[in-house]
């Protein structure tokens, strides 16, 4: 067993958990308090990365291309809610679904418009493109470990917001009983752009994030968004601490699981059979691991009370 | 027999379908009779979707596993039959029954654990399963993992069907097409057909009746996943190539797309949304490279506008001809 590898691959797994964790945040709110399937949600990652890669280009500085990205996802997410998806609430899961499907369909086909089909690159400054000495000797990426900070830090201010403010408690009161919510007179529209604009900031932030570690490349969304989709349920759909568990998870599983399954299907089979077999399963292992959560608790792992 | 538009116009969508290839023929354009005969592939594929989504309620994200099953089966077997000289893995009724026998029993598996969950659950746990057999596809390299498998020849049908003629295919997919329109129009007007309509509308009512509710949703799960895996088979045919790309989540949501637009929980709904998702595709990619810019704001309009899809306005239409026919034996009195 290579340890340091071991280390290195639970470090980016953390990482991508990290990521998976800012989206899957804003999908299960807006799920649990709307009750919208936004497949759309992709789109807005995709966003981000797109408006942190332009705002780049402009700026000279990814900073300020990020800074300037964030408010531009939300605005965009804001607008999205207002004008397609406020008619969806009300509807079945189905129509929700085709409709979103539809919004996917276009997003893609407008940044190949605007952006054209090839993907972007972008360059991290200098500070953030090298890599740090961690303990034993071992260097990571820099760029990487200021993603952890950040997605842990965004994480503390989403606990902070959601248990300790007074718009917190309205989400939390919104995802157990939304008609008693709006019944007792607050102003459920306003309650739904703001829970959707926010949504849409984390996914521009992890998108934007993304950005200088993945090509931005139109598509990008879809991949992602079927993780986070898996990440929400196996969670508990609605429910911020099961994303939060289950985006670690899922990040730890799927990165660890794609290094070393080849060497742990090794110790039982052939060679043969474990380079055969092994990029299949390790992308598989995390679909493998919804069903049998799922098989055992039909509802995640942290149904939200009064669902 | 009564006359009205929809039934007007529903009959002659399915003679018109019949009369593809002597029409492509007559006008010299052989290139619709492939663009119908996918029409009419897609098209088993709604029908199947619609028995468990339309008649069942059960929103299945991952329906274009059985695609990929039944493309898969040929695939193999002509690769094998080619390469290894294996005769029999070439004969198309094998790939039927195979195609049929192992979707059948996806759908065993895939229906027996996914039907314990209900709601976003399951459209979720349906797309992790289809997602599954995706990157089995991918990863098995033998049979040309990403990039696919060409076929160098059609299931063979020992003589009888010659497929490498477009034709023959195109009438065989007809035929396997009103094969299935007419169990679906059977099994939804059966005892069972009842059944699974009733868990639609109020599953707790079914329950305490007495129904086990689960089995009959599995088995209904199990007959569309089967009929699917024959629209593989056809499938495969007709493009003589299979790739894991059959079976990609969007696909599932095309077939999801074709049953929706056309009307859901009605027998000809998802032969009508095939021909119009596939005739709009045609027209809009014509019309621009960005086609899809048109077509998913299309999509939204008619989620949040055309509820029962083109059926539903079919059945408008009826309505609106009945008035004008009680308006105008009013005026005759």
């Amino acid at each position: 067993m290579n340890w340091i590898l071991l280390l290195e691959q639970t470090l980016n797994g953390f990482q991508f958990g990290i990521l998976l964790f800012l989206l899957a945040a804003g999908l299960t709110l807006i799920f649990g308090i709307m009750d919208l399937i936004n497949l759309a949600h992709g789109s807005l990652y995709m966003m981000g990365a797109y408006f942190a890669a332009t705002f780049t280009q402009w700026t000279d500085s990814f900073l300020l291309g990020a800074l300037l990205a964030l408010p531009a996802c939300m605005l965009f997410g804001v607008i999205l809610e207002r004008i397609a998806l406020r008619t969806l609430y009300t509807r079945s899961h189905l129509d929700q679904v085709l409709a979103t499907f539809g919004l996917i369909l276009f997003f893609n086909e407008f940044v190949r418009l605007i952006w054209g089909p090839i993907g972007l690159d972008i360059p991290l400054p200098g500070l953030l493109s090298g890599s740090v000495e961690l303990f034993f000797g071992i260097r990571y990426p820099a760029f990487r470990l200021v993603i952890i900070a950040v997605g842990i830090l965004v994480a503390f201010l989403l606990y902070l917001l959601v248990s300790k403010t007074r718009i917190g408690m309205l989400i939390r009161a919104g995802a157990s009983n939304r008609q008693m919510v709006s019944a007792l007179g607050i102003n459920i529209n306003l309650l739904y752009t703001i829970v959707f604009g926010l949504g849409a900031a984390l996914a521009g932030l992890a998108g934007l994030m993304a950005a200088p570690i993945m090509t931005v490349e139109i598509g990008m969304g879809e991949e992602i968004l079927i993780v986070t989709f898996v990440v929400i349920v196996i969670g508990g759909v609605g429910s911020i601490k099961g994303a939060f568990v289950a985006a670690l998870i899922v990040g730890f599983i799927d990165t660890v699981g794609r290094s070393f399954l080849p060497d742990i299907l090794g110790l039982f089979f052939s060679n043969d059979v474990a380079d055969t077999a092994a990029p299949a399963i390790s992308s598989m292992l995390i679909y493998i691991l919804m069903a049998l959560i799922l098989a055992i608790k039909p509802q995640g792992l942290f149904p939200p009370k009064g669902a | 027999m009564n006359f009205s538009p929809r039934t007007s116009i529903i009959a002659l969508l399915i003679i018109g379908l019949g009369a593809v290839p002597i029409i492509a023929a007559g006008i010299d354009e052989p290139f619709y009779t492939v663009l119908f005969s996918r029409m009419l592939i897609l098209s088993i594929g709604a029908v199947s979707l619609n028995l468990i989504l339309g008649f069942g309620g059960m929103v299945s994200f991952g329906h274009a596993v059985y695609l990929g099953i039944g493309s898969y089966v040929v695939g193999i077997g002509t690769f094998h039959a080619i390469e290894d000289g294996v005769q029999w893995m070439g004969n198309g009724f094998i790939h039927m029954g195979i195609a049929v026998g192992v979707s059948a029993l996806a759908g065993l598996v895939i229906g027996a654990i996914s039907l314990r969950t209900r709601g976003v659950y399951f459209i979720m746990i349906t797309l992790a399963f289809s997602q599954m057999f995706y990157f089995i596809a991918v990863g098995n390299e033998n049979y040309g993992g990403d990039d696919g498998l060409s076929l160098y020849m059609r299931s063979d049908f020992a003589g009888l069907l010659d497929l490498s003629n477009d034709n023959t295919l195109y009438y065989l997919n007809f035929v396997v097409l009103l094969a299935s329109l007419y169990i679906s129009h059977r099994l939804t007007n059966s005892r069972f057909g009842m059944v699974i309509r009733g868990t639609k509308s109020n599953e707790q009512r079914m329950k305490s009746i007495g129904f086990p509710v689960f089995r009959y949703r599995l088995v209904a799960f199990i007959i569309a996943g089967a009929i699917c895996g024959l629209a593989g088979v056809l499938s495969a045919n007709q493009t003589d190539f299979v790739s894991p790309a059959v079976m990609h989540w969007t696909r599932s949501g095309d077939l999801i797309i074709m049953t929706v637009l056309g009307g859901l929980g009605t027998l000809f709904g998802p032969v009508i949304g095939a021909v119009a998702f596939l005739f709009l595709e045609e027209l809009l990619s014509g019309f621009t490279e960005y086609w899809q810019l048109i077509f998913g704001p299309m999509l939204v309009l008619v989620v949040i506008f055309a509820r029962g899809g083109i059926d539903g306005m079919l059945v408008g239409l009826d309505r609106w001809w009945n008035r004008l026919n009680i308006i105008n034996k009013e005026g005759d009195l």
